[in-house]
């Protein structure tokens, strides 16, 4: 088991540096590129979000932690920024609340389909913390059954 | 992110380069704009994605906005060569309906 925690200000140069640090946090566990590509686009955004949604473009900080456990990487990210008043529409494929910004609206389900188990909690004036997990070689060990 | 245009026969070929993620989306889209205002009239947009190492769901958000203004021209839009991690952005939110890979 190996841990991590790492807090950065809500600028957009930092999405590149969050997630390079977690798939260089999650090397020792050996994942596929595809595995390790999937996690750096969920870790991405989870962190757009905090930035584009949770602070609005205004600087606040992100707090990122990892954990490892076997062949499985959790992963935690958290903005106090201004929360989710309705989380249910938000998980919603292609729905924005910024629809004038070209934005997709499919942040939630990338993060969803890319990763083994994902949760969020939101409190609005409060923040927002974002909990997934990926299992490393669970595709190749069902391949394996 | 770095932007490329080139015409061959009367379609534009814009070819992306880099990462394509919030912080980088701006600058890719001025550029892209500016390379499809100056291709207007041309029958198709092919976009190039061999060069995009990395992309997430702000890069959806980004072609279906060139997609719109590229429609404003009469202009359909294309994609080939997305890497495998574009790939499966782009089919999972169905964009391959709206500019399909070639």
């Amino acid at each position: 088991m190996n841990e991590m925690q790492l807090k950065f200000l809500s600028r957009s140069e930092n999405e590149v540096f969050a997630r390079n640090v977690v798939a260089a946090f999650a090397l020792p566990l050996s994942p596929t590129l595809a595995e390790l590509s999937d996690v750096k686009t969920a870790v991405s955004e989870a962190v757009t979000n905090c930035i584009v949604h949770g602070y609005r473009g205004g600087e606040g900080w992100i707090t990122l932690s990892c954990r490892t456990e076997d062949t499985c990487l959790h992963i935690e990210i958290s903005d106090s920024g201004r929360g989710i008043a309705d989380l249910e529409k938000a998980l919603q494929p292609f729905y924005t609340s910024l629809p004038e910004e070209e934005r997709s609206g499919m942040g939630f389900t990338i993060m969803q389909t890319f990763m083994s188990d994902f949760s969020v909690t939101s409190e609005a004036g409060r923040g927002t913390t974002v909990r997934m997990s990926k299992t490393f070689g669970a595709r190749a060990a069902e391949d394996a059954r | 992110m770095q932007t490329r245009a080139m015409r061959k026969g009367d379609s534009l070929y814009i070819y992306l380069s880099g990462e394509l993620d919030e912080h980088s989306v701006a600058a890719a889209r001025t550029e892209a704009d500016r390379c499809i205002d100056q291709g207007a009239g041309l029958s198709r947009a092919v976009f190039n994605l061999a060069g995009v190492k990395f992309m997430d769901s702000t890069g959806i958000g980004f072609l279906i906005g060139r997609y719109k203004r590229l429609k404003r021209y009469g202009m359909g839009m294309y994609l080939e060569n997305p890497n495998a991690g574009a790939d499966k952005i782009l089919q999972i939110s169905g964009l391959y309906s709206l500019m399909p890979k070639i």
